[in-house]
């Protein structure tokens, strides 16, 4: 039987919603365990919240003051200590922090990884994404040796939250850490918007947008939304906004219910992020821009003209 | 200070990649391939580090069929001072890939190894991460931002949350994303110089790397098509929609 050990994802003392998108994933593969290990200088909190998801067995921590930041060369050598207590299976958030620290979990322990991880077909054969997501491979992992894996957490919704009462455990572990790697400091950008990964709604502008300045119009249209801000690269590339707002393949995969993609001409790099959004509305002035191939909703004309006209029929 | 920097040929980003009508794996045929996007962004960084004196010597190194020279004589080109072409005629996995850089890493002594952080034929975005946990050395994925001051690298990495800066002492493994800079053109005389470069080729079998390759492809199928929706002639109509559907 699949025993599932999942490394939680956790920045400011809160966890973060890709942990309960990887139990969801790991209930598919109907495992009689799924654990999630929490590593942190102070882990009791971030516990408390994994706790309560539902199907989650046991929490386990790990607390050291060496894991205040997520630093992989830090913590590969504990996850993969913990694996080797049974588990079948480990798997962690397809986010960068969990493509940062999967793969040296995986080269730890000698085995192969499966990236992206979009479907289960049963606990060692998974579909996942290759080429920008214009093919879906199924992959099949060997059953006699430990399964890492990433998660898609586009393809995944959260597990519920709230009625779970997992016990935690506190673990004990005599790992030598490495000092080569030290963490200086995270620039983050403050904004009361919601997160990109796990908004319902998310608005993107794309090189159409056309400056730094212009893109305010997409922060001021995402705020009457209560939307999250994304963006194409071409946008991320000439500056307009900050790199953590790139969405497609080389950047952040999201699954929004509503996807509003405006001066976006919608490259195969940038679809391969949006296209398990609910409904996509693009907004062009070129009809013939790819992204209307697969706009549910597609609106042709000036951006700076319709944006004002969105605005005042979405109202007060 | 030598800098190892792995060069992977992929499918040129601008094909649009056509699973076969058999599923028994994608159209590779007549395909334009490239250097992967990411990797040309590490070789720019090395010849970058050279150019300002803390990288002695760059070295590109790939893994593939014998007519992969071709492309390692680009990153000649480009201006690598050597090549080594790991000749292999299977598409290896990343966890080989590692094994067989690490092969290259105790062979040269690099005081750091660049890679892409990932390659866009598998996008697995593993190998770096890998070779850094076999060599036992420090990685700083995703890299935006490369400083070198003695026998210490200061890193930016983009992350989900905004910019990390990390500190690692070399030798390390970096990999690279895309704001990383941006990689120069190859020029014409450049490609004549190439050619006199040293190019080393290595059989795979002769470095006994155990195979990594564990995963098994067992089917190929194209992505699941979104249909195409309607066309809404305004602002009002466009709201009127998404009212209608729930969404608002």
């Amino acid at each position: 039987m699949a025993k599932i050990l999942i490394v939680a994802e956790h920045l400011g003392g809160k966890l973060n919603s890709a942990t309960a998108r990887c139990v969801t994933c790991a209930r598919d593969i109907k495992p009689e365990a799924i654990d999630v290990l929490v590593l942190a200088d102070a882990p009791d909190a971030i516990a408390a919240e994994a706790a309560k998801i539902d199907g989650v067995s046991k929490v386990l921590t790990l607390a050291n003051a060496a894991n205040a930041h997520a630093l992989a060369a830090t913590l590969a050598p504990q996850i993969a200590a913990v694996a080797k207590n049974g588990y079948t299976h480990v798997f962690a958030p397809s986010t960068t922090f969990g493509k940062d620290v999967a793969p040296r979990v995986a080269a730890l322990l000698g085995v192969a990884q499966v990236s992206d991880v979009m479907k289960v077909i049963d606990a060692c054969t998974f579909q996942r994404p290759i080429y920008a997501g214009n093919a879906i491979i199924t992959v099949q992992a060997p059953t006699d040796q430990v399964l890492v894996a990433t998660v898609r957490t586009a393809s995944y919704a959260a597990a519920a939250n709230g009625a779970n009462t997992a016990p935690t455990e506190a673990l004990n572990l005599n790992v030598e850490l490495p000092t080569h790697t030290r963490f200086v400091d995270l620039a983050q950008a403050k904004s009361d918007r919601p997160d990109l990964q796990s908004a319902r709604r998310v608005v993107s502008g794309g090189r159409g947008v056309g400056s730094a300045e212009n893109f305010a119009i997409i922060f001021k249209l995402a705020d009457k939304l209560g939307a999250g801000v994304g963006a194409s690269r071409a946008a991320v590339d000439a500056g307009y906004v900050p790199s953590d707002l790139q969405v497609g393949q080389t950047g952040k995969i999201i699954a929004p219910e509503l996807y509003v993609a405006i001066g976006i001409s919608g490259a195969i790099q940038h679809l391969t992020g949006i296209k398990d959004a609910g409904t996509i509305v693009a907004i062009n002035k070129d009809a013939e821009a790819p992204i209307f191939e697969i706009a549910d909703l597609g609106l042709v004309g000036d951006l700076f003209k319709l944006i004002p006209e969105l605005e005042q029929a979405l109202g007060g | 200070m030598k800098v190892l920097v792995a060069y992977k040929r992929v499918v040129d980003f601008n094909v649009r990649v056509q699973v076969k009508p058999d599923g028994s794996g994608v159209v590779t045929e007549g395909v334009k391939l490239s250097a992967n996007p990411f990797d040309d962004i590490a070789l720019e960084e090395a010849l970058r580090l050279r150019e300002k004196g803390i990288a002695t010597e760059v070295i590109v190194a790939t893994i593939g069929p014998a007519d992969a020279q071709a492309h390692l004589r680009n990153g000649l080109a480009m201006g690598a001072n050597r090549a080594i072409h790991v000749v292999t005629p299977n598409a290896i996995q990343p966890l080989t890939a590692a094994r067989t850089l690490l092969k290259l890493v105790e062979k040269e002594q690099p005081g750091l190894v660049i890679l892409g952080k990932q390659a866009i034929d598998d996008d697995s975005n593993q190998t770096g991460q890998m070779l850094a946990a076999l060599w036992n050395r420090p990685q700083a994925t995703f890299a935006s931002k490369v400083e070198i001051a003695g026998n210490i690298a200061k890193v930016t990495r983009e992350v989900d949350a905004g910019l990390e800066t990390i500190e690692v002492d070399l030798p390390a493994v970096i990999t690279t994303d895309l704001r990383l800079n941006e990689p120069r053109f190859i020029k014409l005389p450049d490609i004549m110089k190439a050619k006199s470069k040293p190019l080393e080729t290595i059989d795979f079998a002769a470095l006994g790397v155990d195979s990594g390759d564990h995963l098994k492809t067992t089917a190929y199928a194209p992505p699941a098509k979104r249909s195409k929706g309607v066309m809404v002639k305004d602002a009002a109509e466009l709201v009127a929609t998404l009212k209608t559907k729930g969404l608002l």
